[in-house]
């Protein structure tokens, strides 16, 4: 690989990170069993907001907090909608999708064409001296380190620690993690929030450090529904929804790489096909779970069998039991 | 912990308490609110939100022009509102409608792409166009609906990866093989006048069109609320599980509602082509089917309900086409009221529903 591939390769790192970020929040608020739909509008609220924040004050640190804020007020609203007054979290989340990216262009159009303002890369000493792995993954902005580290954060959170013992057991069983004294509402409110305010990181660093904000033409809308998709194809497991955000934007990177090769297909297809692709994707670790190809699984010849149904198993995945449920403590 | 506020006296209390457990009262509420709502996001933008208000309703209703045009596209969205009370009432979100009435437009552009220059007369190829359209739409419904029954994924995400792809074909078909002569321009070129539903002397507006969208939503309110079949597919609705046990097909029932739903996409779509924009391009859809969805959740399954919401945000959306003229502001406002509408009807819903909820439990214990 020659310097340049090498250099545009690394960038899949900083695209990815709000993917990251995005992926990380929604996972740990579905992990307490609350969905925030509403990705795809809030992170591009939030990238407005972050970057109008930034060149008012021309600070990227108030523009990563009033990205932040953003993404914790609309999952705020869920969790008060969902958990307080019972109200459906997937019509919610869907209107405040809508709500908010109607919003974002709406009070976002005077910030467009403003002098970009993009994060300083930081070389790590030493780290940045390895061969490939330096330039590609050690020579980023501070916010993209920072996704590397949150998915480690992340994943010790929910499996190595008794407080994330306890998020699973309000996601998968929250009559028995009420019954042990956890205040399942209370966490999950905590959760969605910090959820949410993950979320917005992610929108402000898109517009921050992977592209600047050009109103309906800033590139992030999708994102959101794919960070979704992501968190279900990442089985609500930290690392393989890190994976599965870095395998998204490899597919768009070979979409920008391989169309100068195929001059004759519209560039835009190129742009949209990671798109399906990723939801598609939904049905190879979803299949398995259908009855009908347990039944076509148990009537295969023996030898078969096992490999193909190890296949299957191994790429199903599971969903928090109570996702989506309210919980009342009575 | 009982507290027991039914036995507090009658005082200004107990009067918002009645006007937030009134449904009709608290509606009323949610429309202020969201009314207010809107003025503070006006006003951030440092302009008069009187002067935004005129400019909505006089680009929505203050002339006779503006009128056809506001009917003309509200055929579209009722159309989609209505088809989605199908899913709705068997507990589905077809988010894949916006997909649904691209393929309805492509399969009706494509079918008039074939068949003119032949000896078929105008108004038969229309017919034609028209139930091709209805057959694209139904079939990218049934598509997610197959992907939900056999491939268990959920239909929010079925539907939106069937929107991308959609918009895939759309743009490879405008920009390749029905791409016109010159310069690509994300448009195929015009079909010809004698394959255009005949519209009003003047204006865009096509009384067929006006026909196609009553004649919906009678269809949807008969089917729904005077058939066997609309009671069913309400019980798969509510306890899908419970209906399985009564011995009602319930995979075939929702796959059934996602192509009724599908047909009324496609004849939105359809429409789109051949009564409004004669051409095939980018984006043909119009956020009808996203809108819609908005619609069908604040209808709350009532078809007669439709019709009067959708005309109130197809009017936001049309009054809201000329402030970028007027005001430099960005023509999405419409798309924050609408959606702050329905938060704040949910928001009052889930009011009336706790405090009703509340006296209720009194009265048990």
């Amino acid at each position: 690989m020659d310097n340049s591939l090498l250099a545009s390769f690394g960038s899949i790192f900083t695209w990815a990170a709000p993917v990251v970020f995005a992926v990380m929040g929604e996972t740990l608020t579905e992990k307490s069993g609350v969905i925030n739909l509403s990705l795809n509008g809030s992170m591009i609220l939030s990238a407005m907001a972050g970057f109008a924040v930034a060149t008012t004050t021309g600070s990227f640190f108030w523009g990563f907090l009033a990205g932040a804020a953003v993404g914790a007020l609309v999952a705020f609203i869920i969790a008060f909608m969902s958990i307080g007054l019972k109200q459906s979290q997937v019509a919610v989340g869907y209107v405040l999708t809508l709500a908010t990216k109607s919003l974002a262009y709406f009070l976002g159009a005077p910030f467009v064409g403003k002098p970009v303002m993009q994060l300083s890369l930081v070389k790590i000493p030493f780290l940045d001296q390895l061969p490939i792995l330096g330039p590609v993954i050690f020579n980023k902005d501070i916010v993209t380190y920072l996704s590397y580290l949150l998915v480690i954060v992340c994943y010790i959170w929910v499996f190595k620690t008794s407080k994330g013992l306890i998020l699973q057991g309000i996601g998968e069983q929250p009559a028995a993690a009420f019954v042990r004294g956890a205040n399942v509402n209370r966490l999950r409110y905590i959760y969605t929030i910090i959820g949410g305010a993950l979320v917005g990181i992610g929108g402000a660093q898109y517009s921050l450090s992977v592209k600047t904000w050009n109103g309906q033409l800033t590139g992030i809308d999708g994102i959101g529904w794919i960070a979704l998709a992501i968190t279900i194809f990442g089985s609500w497991h930290p690392v393989r929804g890190a994976l599965g955000s870095y395998f998204f934007v490899l597919l768009q990177w070979l979409g920008i790489t391989l169309q100068p090769l195929m001059p004759n297909v519209n560039s835009r297809i190129f742009q949209v096909a990671p798109f399906p692709l990723m939801i598609l994707a939904l049905l190879f670790v979803n299949i398995g779970s259908a009855d009908w190809v347990e039944r076509t699984l148990a009537g295969l010849p023996e030898g078969g069998r096992k490999f193909v149904s190890r296949l299957i198993r191994g790429m199903r995945t599971h969903s928090p039991a109570a996702l989506g449920t309210p919980f009342d403590n009575e | 912990m009982v507290t027991k506020p039914a036995e507090r006296p009658e005082s200004t209390g107990g009067l918002i308490r009645t006007l937030l457990t009134n449904r009709f009262s608290s509606i009323v509420i949610a429309v202020l609110l969201s009314l207010a709502a809107t003025w503070i996001v006006i006003s951030v933008m440092g302009v008069e939100p009187v002067r935004v208000f005129s400019i909505m309703l006089n680009g929505s209703v203050g002339s006779v022009d503006a009128v056809t045009q506001l009917l003309q596209s509200w055929v579209p969205l009722v159309l989609a509102s209505s088809g989605l009370l199908f899913t709705f009432t068997a507990g589905l979100w077809n988010i894949g409608m916006e997909g649904q009435i691209e393929m309805g437009a492509i399969f009706a552009y494509g079918a008039i792409h074939f068949l003119s220059g032949t000896p078929l007369s105008g108004p038969l190829v229309i017919i034609i166009a028209t139930f091709s359209g209805m057959l694209g739409g139904a079939l990218w419904a049934y598509l997610v609906g197959l992907l939900k029954n056999y491939g268990n994924v959920n239909e929010i995400f079925g539907g939106l990866g069937f929107n991308f792809i959609a918009d895939a074909v759309l743009l490879f078909l405008v920009y390749g093989p029905w791409k016109p002569a010159g310069v690509a321009q994300g448009s195929t070129k015009m079909i010809e006048s004698q394959y255009w539903l005949p519209q009003l002397p003047g204006s865009y507006l096509s009384l067929w069109a006006l026909g196609a969208a009553i004649v919906g939503i009678l269809i949807v309110a008969v089917v729904l609320k005077g058939t066997y079949f609309g009671l069913k597919l309400k019980a798969v609705g509510k306890n899908a599980k419970a209906s399985f046990m009564m011995g009602i097909p319930t995979s075939r029932y929702m796959l059934l509602s996602f192509i009724l739903c599908g047909l009324f996409a496609g004849l939105a779509g359809s429409i789109q082509v051949t009564g409004f924009l004669h051409v095939l391009r980018n984006s043909i859809s119009g956020s009808y089917g996203y809108v819609g969805l908005m619609v069908g959740m604040l209808a709350n399954y009532q078809p007669w309900v439709v019709v009067p919401i959708s005309l109130v945000f197809t009017a936001l959306s049309k009054g809201a086409t000329g402030l970028g003229i007027d005001l430099r502001l960005d023509s999405n406002l419409s798309g924050v009221i609408q959606g702050l509408l329905v938060i704040f009807v949910l928001l009052m819903e889930g009011v009336r529903n706790r405090l009703s909820r509340g006296s209720k439990g009194i009265s048990h214990g």
